[in-house]
């Protein structure tokens, strides 16, 4: 056993886990993180894009060391149907910045150098540990954790639950429920590897310059997904995903969706010839703001994807992920500072700081979107992307059908398969969600 | 209908690294004479296929090949089908990239 009693426990090596330890850590707190993984990232699986401002808020120097891939000058949405992707595209030399905006990572190598940082700032990082459950004493107080190491329990403070979409800690005491299948997304990917020279001509970048697809359509067979394209120095990520309850609901299986979108006419040609070195799975909170679980209690507070806190619109995760690590760790300064107990009471400065963050804001904003996305899922992928697709090539394709005829064609089509009010009532909900 | 070309879950798990703990598996699957609806659904939605069908009709699972994802404890672990744990420390898939 462990004598020593920290400050703070940090339960979890991820952007949350390693953004609290290192906030807590620099403000001289006694900091023990825990991490079950060989090293810091050995367990953590994201697309990944990561968002410049959120971590220069941790590390403003971040540029000078940080393994970064690719920093992105291009945004490509695509919509696709079986054969085809109408896209949208944006991109500005703009985003060649002296400091840039955004850039892929991967993650793995990326999440061992942010661990650097927290141990340089003082904080001890125990890997290969993983904790079993939390200590809590007669009052339901949590005092601690235990471990699967021999030496059993650690007791501190507080403990910061960054434990990850699929944390069990905080359901195994009763903190938050088990995430429900409808309020997950199962995403696979793979990272496919080609010469830096080919990625960079069949992606239109130069040097460092970067790129990222999102794409949405018949590539999830009508389910609540997305698929994804990351440019990075000298592999591809690419992967897809759908929520837990449309897998459950439709029988496909996840190998099987992102075998037919590396296939798509659109996406083969950007993979050709690569040699792909690792499959990785994961769950992705998609429940948005009515998901967000009680955030503190008696001695403990839960941060990033274990409290459900991602931006499925937006696609950002990892920085609500370091926001809300930071932000905790903040709040639990200041309590300590205070010289005062972490109590429920005094830890709720975390949920009113939150509150006030662009995080909860973000969240809020959407808060009827993933409602909206998972009822309508067969009209937003699947009816839609067709139509869309159809009324493109009819519009581009010349056969001698005089326009007005084409346009009464394609009006026609969508009439046909959603009818006026069909029509008015996405656009009204879609809107109304948006807002 | 297209016919789906078979795809081989076994070769894209053989690009990964994994430490076995030998002996001591994270997930357990309840003994059961008739699998239930969740579990005969993880036979299709584990993206590394650890689920299978005996020739008893019921369903096993093999953990050697477990992505660590959560899939199946998010659709089994309610119902009692399943127990899930996390790999002791330092165990289980050892992503490279992540």
């Amino acid at each position: 056993m462990i004598e020593e009693k920290f400050d703070a426990i940090v339960v979890g090596a991820g952007m949350a886990g390693n953004a609290a330890a290192l906030t807590l850590a620099q403000r001289g707190l006694k900091v023990l993180q825990l991490e079950r993984g060989e090293y810091s990232g050995s367990k953590n699986v994201q697309g990944a894009i990561l968002y410049a401002d959120m971590l220069e808020k941790l590390i403003p120097d971040f540029r000078e060391d940080a393994p970064l891939e690719r920093h992105l000058v291009e945004q490509r949405f695509w919509m696709m149907d079986d054969r085809s992707h109408t896209g949208l595209h944006y991109r500005s030399d703009d985003f060649n910045e002296e400091k840039p905006n955004r850039y892929t990572i991967i993650r793995a190598q990326f999440d061992k150098w942010f661990s650097q940082k927290v141990r340089e700032a003082g904080a001890i990082v125990l890997c290969e540990t993983t904790v079993t459950e939390l200590a809590q004493d007669a009052y339901g107080k949590v005092i601690g954790v235990r471990t699967d190491r021999a030496d059993g329990e650690i007791h501190a403070d507080v403990v910061v639950l960054a434990e990850g979409v699929n944390g069990l800690l905080g359901t195994r005491a009763g903190l938050r429920e088990r995430p429900k299948p409808d309020k997950v997304a199962l995403a696979v990917k793979e990272m496919h590897f080609l010469p830096r020279e080919t990625i960079e001509a069949r992606f239109n970048l130069r040097g460092d310059e970067g790129m990222v697809i999102e794409a949405a359509g018949t590539i999830s067979r009508g389910m609540t997904g997305m698929g994804f394209i990351y440019a990075n120095k000298e592999c591809i990520s690419l992967g897809i995903g759908c929520l837990v309850a449309d897998f459950q609901r439709t029988g496909e299986t996840p190998y099987g969706l992102l075998d037919r979108f590396k296939r798509h006419p659109s996406v083969a040609p950007l993979i050709e010839g690569s040699e792909v070195k690792e499959y990785a799975a994961h769950l992705i909170p998609e429940g948005g703001f009515k998901a967000i679980p009680q955030l503190y209690g008696e001695g403990w507070v839960v941060v990033g994807d274990a409290a459900q806190l991602n931006n499925a619109i937006h696609r950002e995760g990892s920085n609500l992920a370091m926001t809300s690590g930071r932000i905790a760790a903040e709040a639990i300064f200041q309590v300590k500072s205070r010289k005062e107990p972490m109590t429920a009471e005094n830890l709720s400065l975390y949920k009113t700081m939150l509150d006030q963050s662009f995080v909860i804001k973000d969240l809020k904003k959407y808060k009827d979107m993933p409602a909206l996305m998972h009822t309508q899922s067969q009209n937003f992928f699947l009816t839609y992307p067709e139509l869309v697709s159809k009324a493109m090539q009819n519009f581009l394709r010349v056969d001698g059908t005089p326009k007005v005829e084409k346009e009464k064609t394609t009006f026609k089509s969508f009439i046909k398969a959603r009818s006026w009010s069909g029509l008015f009532g996405d656009a009204f909900r879609l809107a109304r969600a948006w807002r | 209908m297209s016919i789906e070309p078979s795809v081989r879950v076994e070769d894209k798990l053989f690009y990964n690294r994994y430490l076995v703990d030998a002996g001591r598996a994270h997930i357990k699957v309840r003994p059961h004479t008739t699998p239930s609806p969740e579990l005969l659904t993880m036979l299709k939605a584990c993206p590394a296929r650890c689920y299978e069908l005996n020739d008893k009709g019921q369903v096993e699972i093999t953990v050697d090949g477990c992505i660590e994802c959560g899939t199946c404890r998010v659709i089994c672990e309610e119902s009692g089908d399943i127990e899930w744990s996390y790999p002791r420390g330092g165990y289980g898939v050892l992503f490279k990239f992540g």
